[in-house]
């Protein structure tokens, strides 16, 4: 990770977070479940979904225990910090291209409507097909119908946050059709029946031994066998990828990808990525779905000259990611000639409709808040229970779902505030307020609903606690419980927080705040 | 008529959502202060490119006269042992000449050849569309001298060849160029360098899908 071409790290189509904080039960394991009431076609990932993920510290045990594995991650971790600033610096302007990036996103989302219904005129215009998608059982639908149509049992994909987010590739197994990962980490991720470790490098849980024994054992179930004299160089395990999934490429009929962009005023569709994936998926097949969340439009093709700066160096911090792809529906021949584009909703609207919290929508996924996030550093991406984590997750998803449930109230509690997000984020989302405002939200709620406002919060922490033992330094949780209730307390924690207080004191509000301990211990 | 429905209950959720907002027309309502299309302030526009490109690991050459290019990429194709090259339709006739003295198959893609076909093509050389210094990008938009997606993708080693005055300073004077193309529905594929992956052990490789090898060709 050390010059300026490493993979991105997420930096896929819908960029970043990509790999999605998965759960912790796949975490290193060999073999997942296996699905018993049909034959699968796709290796079975493990048992359970996201939300439902495992108590942090189980798979955080395994983390801390593997020094090596944790050594890589941070390594990991700071040279993306490290390279971001970099090249942020570089450019005079960049600041201005943040306001840009800030005031075009919320152009867009000012007037949704307005490009929304450009966006599907231009498309139908240019030959594509346009399907709408209120949530993620009718995306689902509308992709399974799409695929079933074309008379195929399989699909090759881009890595997308937006197919994770609606659990699609769950959807088409169950429905009979394999999809098929071809990023590098994800087929690994994918044929060790496993799910992403880590957002950043999402199979950095498997050393080399281990993903040759993967390539030799599943490949050749799945497609084009590994060479039997494969050994562990990552330039020959890459090569087997390359000649595993050149296969699936040219026999896939279908493909399957999200969008980084999608420009109102011609109909043009972006995906930014690196290993050559995304082109394969885009060009080759006869068809192409792309899943696109209604907040991925910008206005005018001019604007791309502002994202596609900021992207690139916000994401994997390189000047410019490896390839660049743009389509205006279909081109006769070239490429496919059957295009659809499916805009989903998701709870979308419901985050708009909220003044406050609605510019989390500016994000373009760039992973930037969560390579700076000093809490997201320490507990992983597992303990947000979404695909979206990190300071964007603790904003998106709880507006996203609703907040409705224990996950969805306790992660606007689970930040410092310590701001290093909002410093860095490409479209100058204001995460620490939304946070707040959030904050309020769920108390108010909390109020309204005549429940014990101090249980409440007692139970927020204690969740919040539960999946981060780190969280012991973050004291500021605490003086937000103080502050709310005028009372002190949280010296025991209650129910499952319980194991937690009983190993350590929980300081009551530090003496230092944890920005000014940050700062000191790494500024 | 499920997805009739589905888009009047989309827009309508938007709509409801939207009710703070009063002023109908965009621009009117959220001014965006940019200034679009501008160059950026880089002295040495060739030399930046060439150094930025370079930095990808890719290979650049100069031609000094337009009757070098045919040696040139002649050169190139040697060096990485290629033994069949496709080209696009609309390329410059000429400039395959001395690879073909070479005894290299060249394929025109005209008409299309079948994937199958061109998986088992070493090479490919097009023309390009827009460079940019600051970020050591070239764009195509695959117009007759550059020829369709499938063929600057499949082949392992892309011979590029760029002229002097299609290279500018970054991507907004880029963009501004290359917009006409992208409202004629030209599909557009941005280039920096071979691909790269660093998935396995954080251990660079370089070249997973895409072409591993790609020469850059400046021509005047
Ligand atoms: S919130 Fe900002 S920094 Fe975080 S992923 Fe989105 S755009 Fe990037």
């Amino acid at each position: 990770m050390s010059d300026n071409r490493d993979k991105e790290q997420g930096l896929g189509n819908e960029s970043s977070a990509g790999a999605g904080g998965g759960a912790g039960a796949g975490l290193g394991v060999g073999t997942g479940t296996v699905a018993s009431t049909h034959q699968r076609r796709t290796p079975a990932p493990p048992a359970g979904r996201l939300i439902d993920s495992p108590p942090f510290p189980a798979a955080a045990a395994r983390l801390i225990g593997n020094q090596t594995l944790r050594a890589n991650m941070r390594h990991a971790t700071h040279t993306i910090r490290a390279k971001r600033a970099k090249v942020a610096a570089e450019l005079p302007n960049w600041e201005q291209l943040r306001q840009a990036g800030a005031q075009i996103k919320d152009r867009l989302g000012r007037h949704l409507d307005y490009y929304l219904e450009q966006l599907e005129a231009n498309l139908i215009a240019n030959g594509a097909q346009v399907h709408w998608a209120a949530d993620a059982d009718e995306a689902n639908r509308i992709i399974i119908e799409l695929v079933k149509a074309q008379d195929v049992d399989e699909v090759v994909k881009i890595k997308s946050m937006v197919t994770q987010e609606i659990e699609m590739n769950e959807a088409l197994e169950a429905a009979g059709i394999a999809a098929w990962e071809t990023d590098l980490a994800e087929l690994i991720v994918q044929l060790g029946h496993d799910r992403p470790s880590n957002i950043l490098v999402p199979a950095i849980h498997r050393n080399r031994d281990e993903v040759r024994e993967i390539f030799l054992r599943e490949m050749k179930l799945y497609g084009k066998p590994a060479p039997e004299d494969l050994d562990n160089e990552p330039a020959h395990l890459a090569a087997a990828a390359r000649a595993h999934l050149r296969e699936k490429f040219l026999r896939a009929k279908v493909a399957i990808s999200g969008a980084n962009f999608c420009v109102a005023d011609t109909g043009t569709l972006v995906i930014v990525e690196s290993e050559g994936n995304g082109r394969m998926c885009l060009t080759l097949p006869d068809v192409l779905i792309s899943v696109t969340g209604i907040e991925k439009l910008v206005p005018t093709v001019e604007d791309l000259e502002v994202m596609l700066q900021l992207l690139p160096r916000s994401s994997t911090g390189e000047r410019m990611n490896p390839y660049t792809s743009m389509w205006t529906g279909v081109t006769p021949g070239d490429g496919p000639q059957e295009v659809h584009v499916v805009l989903l909703d998701n709870g979308r609207s419901r985050v708009l409709a909220d003044p406050e919290g609605r510019a989390a929508l500016r994000c373009i996924r760039c992973a930037a808040c969560m390579h700076s996030c000093p809490v997201y550093e320490r507990v992983g991406g597992h303990a947000y229970g979404s695909v979206y984590p990190g300071p964007i997750g603790a904003i998106l998803s709880p507006q996203l779902r609703g907040i409705n449930d224990a996950v969805d109230k306790s992660l606007p509690f689970a930040s410092t505030l310590c701001g290093a997000c909002a410093e860095v984020c490409p479209v100058k989302i204001p995460i620490p307020d939304i946070l707040v405002h959030l904050r309020h939200r769920i108390v108010e709620e909390v109020k309204r609903k005549h429940l014990g406002l101090e249980r409440f919060l007692m139970g927020v922490a204690g969740w919040a606690m539960a999946r981060g033992r780190r969280f012991g330094r973050l004291g500021k949780l605490a003086g937000v419980a103080r502050r709310l209730t005028g009372r002190e307390y949280l010296r025991r924690l209650p129910g499952p927080a319980h194991n937690w207080t009983r190993a350590r004191d929980l300081r009551m509000p530090p003496k230092q705040s944890f920005r000014s301990w940050w700062k000191k211990e790494h500024g | 008529m499920a997805e009739t429905t589905g888009k009047e209950r989309i827009l309508a959720a938007v709509r409801a959502a939207l009710s703070d907002v009063t002023v109908d027309d965009p621009v009117l309502d959220s001014p965006i202060d940019w200034q679009y299309g501008q160059a950026t302030a880089v002295e040495q526009v060739l030399a930046l490119f060439i150094e930025r490109v370079e930095d990808y690991k890719a290979v650049v050459l100069s031609a000094a006269t337009a009757a070098e290019i045919p040696q040139l990429i002649a050169d190139c194709l040697q060096q990485a042992q290629a033994t069949t090259v496709v080209v696009p339709p609309g390329l410059e006739p000429a400039w395959t000449t001395t690879a073909e003295l070479d005894g290299l198959r060249i394929l025109r893609d005209d008409p299309p050849l079948d994937k199958l076909e061109l998986d088992g093509v070493s090479a490919v050389i097009t023309a390009a569309a827009v460079g940019m210094a600051e970020t050591g990008t070239i764009a195509l938009d695959h117009r007759a001298d550059q020829g369709r997606r499938i063929i600057s993708l499949l082949p392992d080693t892309h011979i590029c060849i760029i002229r002097r005055d299609q290279i500018c300073t970054d991507v907004p004077q880029a963009t501004a160029r290359l917009a006409a193309a992208i409202r004629d529905k030209q599909p557009i594929t941005w280039i920096s360098g071979p691909s790269a992956t660093s998935d396995i052990e954080l251990s660079r490789v370089e070249g997973v899908h895409g072409p591993r090898n790609l020469y850059v060709l400046i021509a005047p």
